[in-house]
């Protein structure tokens, strides 16, 4: 892969700074809530985190179950990026929640459902960047840690659903994927949350390839080391293994 | 077709017999359990107010911790024995080697579950004492429960059981995808106690037969995977 000549990184780098500027601006110009104040501006960073995160644990499932189809090496690297992504950001916003929640809730942390079932997700995908950790064969590391993150997915439904299924003191979800969209706040808000959402995706893929990069560079490294031949020229071991 | 319930059955027959002739999961996790009730119940004091609201939680958290070591049990005895290999080897499809092992500890689950679960509500003080208890529903909540929970931790077992520290990694992977399966049980139990049979047990009840069927079919596919 001609890594030097890469021009779509610093391009999704570029459009990532122009979008966040936008969001920024939007969100900061935006009139202050009737009930929440100037708080409301952490949401428009608060949520963006929450869908990134979501879509970083959803790519790890996805480039997951890719790698176990093609049994190809990029797949598996790309899963582990967005692992890694994902857990950043779910810190993100989880911390940004707790800024928001003390002076509304009152308090940094309740055991809500939706809060709890986010930190839980720190457990699973801490745990699935733990076992890539504890596993040397770089085949297994891929095909273990794909399994885990593809079962891990399930995670998603149940900490989106949270907010319906057991009500506690978050708010409901900010975009119903069920029975209809309804958007309860003024449009100047609806704007600058839907440009700082878009400014978070890009960021996504933007840091996904930064990562995957890096993850490339380490592998040529790590094989360098060892002496070890390419594993990407390996056919025999994904085909001939595959059924056990 | 005929021949993957077959398998199941052969595997989950052999488990079974296994089990019956050692008794070493079955003993090891009845004692895990009665400890964690103990322990919980020295650690919520001997107020009988504070005990009572915490008898589903306890039960509940000393069977999912349960659960993790008698799965865990049912894949590191192959693995010491040394018959893992063999039996990942056997012509047939994976799924029905995680369907027969699932079914396995589902079994010794079964049997800890209908222990537990009257003994663990007596010892905090929600049954007995003159308290008619809806038991026929609080054993549909054991099945469902306990077969949520041998599902997730039969399917972690088999990922866990070649790598170092099993023991400890076995609990992180699954309890995340158990809670589902803990916070369900624990508010059946809970409303059965208070008040009997509603349409919120239910609610809460049916939604953990889909988790329950959702986690079977998901690992099932996947097992060929996670073993190969």
């Amino acid at each position: 892969m001609p890594i030097l000549k890469d021009r779509l990184t610093p391009a999704l780098g570029a459009l990532t700074l122009v979008l966040l500027l936008a969001g920024l601006w939007l969100s900061l110009t935006a009139p202050a809530d009737v009930n929440q104040g100037l708080l409301v501006r952490l949401m428009f960073v608060h949520v963006p985190t929450a869908w990134l995160s979501y879509l970083a644990y959803g790519g790890t499932g996805l480039f997951g179950l890719l790698y176990l189809i093609t049994r190809q090496r990029r797949y598996d690297r790309l899963a582990m990026s967005s692992g890694e992504i994902g857990v950043l950001f779910t810190v993100a916003t989880i911390v940004g929640g707790m800024l928001w929640a003390k002076p509304t809730w009152g308090t940094y942390w309740v055991w809500d459902a939706r809060l709890t079932t986010t930190a839980l997700s720190l457990v699973v995908y801490g745990a699935y960047l733990l076992v890539r950790g504890l596993i040397d064969d770089p085949e297994r590391r891929a095909r273990v840690s794909a399994v885990i993150g593809v079962v891990g997915t399930l995670y998603i439904p149940v900490n989106y659903m949270a907010v319906e299924w057991w009500r506690g003191v978050h708010q409901t979800q900010t975009l119903k994927l069920l029975g209809g969209m309804n958007w309860g706040a003024a449009p100047v808000y609806g704007i600058a949350l839907t440009v700082m959402t878009v400014a978070f995706t890009v960021l996504y893929l933007y840091l996904l390839r930064v990562r995957g990069i890096l993850a490339v560079r380490q592998e040529r490294r790590e094989e360098r080391e060892f002496e070890l031949p390419e594993p990407q020229g390996t056919p025999l071991s994904g085909a001939g293994v595959r059924r056990g | 077709m005929n021949q993957g319930w077959q398998q199941i059955l052969t595997i989950a027959r052999k488990d079974a017999r296994l089990a019956g002739r050692t008794r070493d999961t079955l003993l090891a996790t009845a004692f895990y359990a009665a400890l964690v009730l103990l322990v919980l119940g020295l650690a919520l004091g001997p107020d009988d107010a504070r005990l009572k609201p915490a008898a589903a939680g306890a039960v509940w958290a000393a069977l999912a911790l349960s659960s993790a070591i008698a799965s865990g049990r049912a894949f590191a005895q192959e693995q010491e024995a040394g018959a893992l290999e063999q039996l990942t080897l056997y012509p047939g499809p994976h799924g029905a080697l995680y369907l027969g092992k699932w079914l396995g500890s589902w079994l010794q689950l079964l049997v800890l579950a209908l222990l537990v679960l009257p003994l663990g509500l007596l010892l905090f003080g929600a049954a007995g004492g003159g308290q008619v208890l809806p038991w026929p529903a609080l054993g549909l909540v054991a099945l469902l429960g306990v077969t949520g929970l041998s599902a997730s931790s039969t399917f972690y077992a088999a990922i866990t059981v070649n790598l170092r520290a099993r023991e400890a990694l076995l609990p992180a992977l699954a309890f995340p995808l158990l809670v589902p399966v803990v916070l369900s049980t624990v508010k059946a139990t809970s409303l059965l106690i208070g008040g009997g049979w509603s349409s919120e047990v239910a609610a809460w009840l049916s939604f953990l037969a889909v988790f329950d069927v959702g986690t079977l079919i998901v690992c099932t596919l996947l097992f060929p995977f996670a073993v190969e």
